[in-house]
């Protein structure tokens, strides 16, 4: 019994003691737990009810938004990492106490959407610590995605923007950097066990004074990384594309006064937040739902689902992931929620409305529930070197259940499209390079993501990394210059791996690679969807398929190509595995997940960009667009047949129009022969609980009760979604000494 | 009136009803799920993801594992269209994806025309993609000295 209440005075006092005497300043749920944006501060508010003139207000939007643009543009031409090459990176504009107000027309939403925790942690812990303090020519550093931020390879560079004495914003400037010193190379650690494996991990502190990177510390950053060049030379870079965007507000300020641009940045996030609001009013009040399946730990296969209804009343949008799988104790693929919920305001803007503000007023109306503990929203001791898995999911969440809502509403903002391809499909490297150096990163690759189909069209093949329109991918003899990583094969569409439908999802292409000039180097992988596809298809239209990681070990293929230089007619991957054509060679077909392998000088490294997901039935899809996929080799005659059901001319490609249209419909009277009615069907197929062959984690047919079957331990439990707690996954290594132990046993007990 | 909710379904206002866009059958209450009057085929996602590796080398082959995910293929009952297509693992419960208030639908299309056939909205997501491209191939890569 604890009836004491204490006075206003004592808990002023209490609240000072903890304060002074917190001994650690971790991620702080008060900050990291609200995406919304903040109430006015006094100073907004003030000027605000004051009024402002709404084309100054206009103006001076563009004006941030060129000085955004060309701090981005800095970055993307003078940043040493891959990722700043091919646009993975972001510069923005804050407010005074925190808000996300805008963010560069190009690069990753995300980095920004999430990088106002920092400044809020800086804002809160640092500006009154006499040992910190905040000022004129700071300049702070962060990494880890705990404090905000989607995973520790981004770093972000943020400055306090001073003005007559007054800190009336802030700037920042982030970039994928890869390496970090994890225990694989390249930034992305699937093998982290634990959060000591993610290599470094910055908390926001103080790296720049007077404008002035202070070299002890960035000594100490560089001593933690593979790449020490690296890390210096985008510290410098990042800095001083911020600082040139200070620069550029410091004019603005200078123009048109500290009011008025203190009041630009606060309304323009007002303004966002009120059409948000008045667009989800426009959607039919209801619920619609989605599942997604993700299929890989990226150290095995395992089902992990990801549960969302969204539902709208009124002017309110509530999203709830309740029944999501469990974090995972020992695995990378978990994400804290203030990740995921910027991977959410990127799928919104991407998928849904990109011609809204790009701010994080956008997610600000919309309430998000899930549960503790989950996959989605882990607690900090979790790995989540992987959360891109999750977080890719979040980006595409939106495109099933969001075209229920808006399907009906008589303004169309955007194209209604199917999920895009959401694996990270790319080789991360790392070794020493052909010059000597230590390196690790990724290839610009990741970029090339099939777009969903949609309602109108086909969709574009290798449009845009999915978790961010504004990239591109970058050019594979920048790579083979940096790198021993020398392209096989590149670019070719990947043929019959297709999102079918009336429209088709955009294709992803092949990529083949392998290493050349280097005593050690070596490749991982980080996708899942090998068993259970990931794109998913929108109104009868089909997903895309799954995808393999093919190898071809214990050869050079140089050494191959010089014996014979016609040992194989062309670097296609179905062709490579199905015919063999270099003796020798370990073939292999494996989970997309690899962690980091040692590839030997010719060994070869076959992976595939995914298609979107295709959309409408696939009867319906134009029999010309049918002979057009054919003739452009994407799809074959068989699939034309079988999947579209198309009589043609093999030869000439030419279309019995009469024949299909009987063929077809011939097709539709076998669907209703063969289909049952859902009740009948539900009583056959439904059972109460996930199959028992299956490792599967997440709830079944009841939100509140989360399964964690795993049957290579023997573990089938089930806990409540209220009290959930992490999983601790055996090591497959471990596994298989296991079952070769066993095997071995049987033989010496069978030899006697 | 009747409201356009998928490229194959509508709810007609009037009779609360969910019908077919392609041949108007009426599949059953607006305010349950329309799925119950469909007709569902359970089916092995290798017929529709063909395998393109040789199954006989190897297990992973592009096409889906039958033991891992299955495709529930919905086609309406009167006219065969494919409504939806849904990937479960074995066994999961089909999910309920469409839950509209009617009553606030009723409330809302009071003041708005019938749509027979959706707007196409601007494809801006492939804009911004093209846009971004254009962008990347104005640039010099300074260190490299080439134009792309």
């Amino acid at each position: 019994m604890n009836d004491h209440i204490v006075s206003k005075e004592d808990q002023v006092l209490l609240d000072k003691f903890l304060a002074d005497n917190t001994l650690f300043l971790g991620p702080d749920p008060e900050i990291m737990r609200n995406h919304k944006i903040q109430p006015r501060s006094p100073t907004e508010d003030a000027i605000l009810k004051k009024g402002l003139d709404r084309h100054e207000v206009h103006h001076i939007r563009g004006l941030i938004n060129a000085a955004l643009s060309e701090a981005f543009t800095m970055v993307n031409q003078m940043g040493a990492a891959p990722g700043a090459k091919w646009g993975d990176l972001v510069t923005g504009v804050y407010t005074a106490q925190g808000d996300l107000a805008m963010i560069a027309p190009h690069g990753i939403i995300a980095f920004a959407a999430c990088c106002f925790y920092p400044i809020r942690f800086i804002i809160k812990n640092w500006i009154n610590d006499p040992t910190v303090g905040v000022k004129d020519g700071d300049g702070f550093i962060h990494n880890d995605a705990r404090y905000g931020g989607v995973h520790n390879t981004d770093q972000s560079m943020m400055l306090p923007v001073f003005y007559k004495g007054e800190l009336v914003c802030w700037v920042s400037s982030t970039v994928h950097e890869g390496e970090n010193g994890a225990c694989e190379p390249g930034g992305m650690p699937a093998a982290a066990e634990s959060k000591y494996d993610e290599g470094i991990k910055m908390s926001p502190f103080k790296v720049v004074e007077n404008f002035q990177l202070k070299r002890d510390l960035v000594t100490f950053l560089q001593n933690s990384v593979r790449d020490p060049k690296l890390q210096l030379e985008d510290m410098k870079v990042k800095l001083h594309a911020a600082m040139r965007l200070r620069e550029r507000m410091i004019a603005i300020l200078d123009q048109f006064g500290k009011e008025v641009v203190m009041g630009t940045l606060r309304s323009h996030l007002e303004d966002t937040e009120a059409e948000m609001r008045r667009r989800i009013a426009e959607m039919p009040d209801g619920t619609t739902r989605v599942l997604q399946f993700m299929d890989s730990s990226l150290r095995e296969n395992c089902i992990q689902k990801i549960s969302l209804a969204i539902t709208v009343k009124g002017d309110r949008m509530i999203m709830d992931f309740r029944g999501t799988a469990p974090q995972f104790m020992n695995r990378a693929v978990n994400t804290n929620i203030a990740s995921f919920k910027a991977a959410l305001c990127t799928g919104l803007l991407q998928n849904v409305w990109p011609d809204l503000p790009h701010t994080m007023a956008v997610l600000s109306p919309i309430e998000i529930i899930s549960d503790r503990n989950s996959i989605i929203d882990a607690e900090g001791e979790m790995p989540q070197a992987m959360s891109l898995m999750p977080m890719f999911k979040a980006c595409v969440a939106w495109t099933i259940p969001m075209n229920k809502f808006n399907y009906s509403v008589p303004h169309k903002y955007s194209a209604t499209i199917a999920s895009q391809y959401d694996q990270a499909a790319t080789f991360i490297y790392g070794g020493l390079t052909q010059h000597g150096d230590v390196t690790g990163n990724f290839c610009a690759d990741i970029n090339g993501n099939g777009q969903g189909a949609r309602s109108h069209a086909d969709g574009e093949h290798s449009v845009s990394p999915v978790f961010g329109f504004m990239c591109d991918s970058g050019e594979h003899e920048i790579n083979e210059e940096d790198t021993p990583i020398v392209r096989l094969g590149a670019q070719r569409l990947a043929k019959d791996r297709v999102g079918w439908g009336k429209y088709r999802g955009g294709m992803g292409y092949e990529q083949i690679a392998t290493s050349r000039g280097s005593p050690y180097w070596g490749f991982m992988t980080g996708c899942e969807g090998s068993k259970f596809p990931s794109a998913q298809g929108l109104f009868g239209g089909y997903s895309c398929p799954s995808y393999q990681l093919l190898k071809i070990k214990g050869i050079n293929i140089f050494e191959e190509l010089k014996q014979n230089p016609k040992v194989l007619e062309v670097f296609d991957i179905v062709k490579l595995m199905n015919e063999k054509p270099i003796k020798n060679g370990q073939y292999s077909s494996n989970d997309m997940g690899m962690t980091f392998e040692l590839c030997a000088e010719g060994e070869i490294y076959m992976i595939c960009q995914g298609s979107g997901g295709g959309y409408g039935d696939v009867l319906e899809r134009d029999p010309a667009l049918v002979m057009k996929d054919l003739a452009e080799d994407l799809i074959s005659h068989e699939n034309a047949r079988d999947i579209y059901q198309v009589v043609y001319d093999e030869k000439t490609l030419l279309v019995d129009e009469a024949a299909t249209k009987a063929q077809r419909d011939a097709y539709r009277q076998q669907r209703i022969a063969r289909g049952k009615p859902f009740d009948a069907f539900c009583k056959d197929w439904v059972t109460p609980e996930p199959p028992r062959h299956l490792p599967y984690f997440g709830s079944w047919n009841d939100n509140a009760v989360i399964h964690a079957n795993n049957p290579a331990v023997g573990m089938f439990t089930s806990m409540p979604a209220t009290q959930m707690t992490g999983v601790f996954m055996p090591n497959p290594k471990d596994l298989r000494i296991a079952q070769l132990e066993a095997q071995l046993a049987e033989c010496q007990k069978q030899a006697g | 009136m009747k409201v356009l909710v998928t490229e194959y379904l509508r709810i007609n206002l009037d009779s609360e009803q969910w019908e077919c866009r392609r041949c108007g059958h009426v599949h059953g209450s607006a305010r349950d799920n329309y799925k119950k009057g469909l007709l569902v085929y359970d089916r092995d996602p290798r017929e529709i993801h063909k395998p393109l590796l040789d199954t006989k080398l190897y297990e992973r082959t592009y096409s889906p594992d039958p033991k891992w995910c299955r495709i529930l293929e919905y086609y309406c009952a009167a006219c065969g269209t494919m409504v939806e297509a849904e990937y479960l693992p074995p066994g999961h419960p089909p999910l309920h994806d469409i839950e509209l208030d009617i009553d606030a639908l009723k409330l809302q299309w009071q003041d708005r025309k019938e749509v027979t056939e959706p707007a196409i909205g601007p494809d801006l997501a492939l804009e911004k993609a093209k846009n971004s491209r254009a962008l990347h191939a104005g640039h010099e890569h300074g260190s490299h000295g080439h134009k792309h």
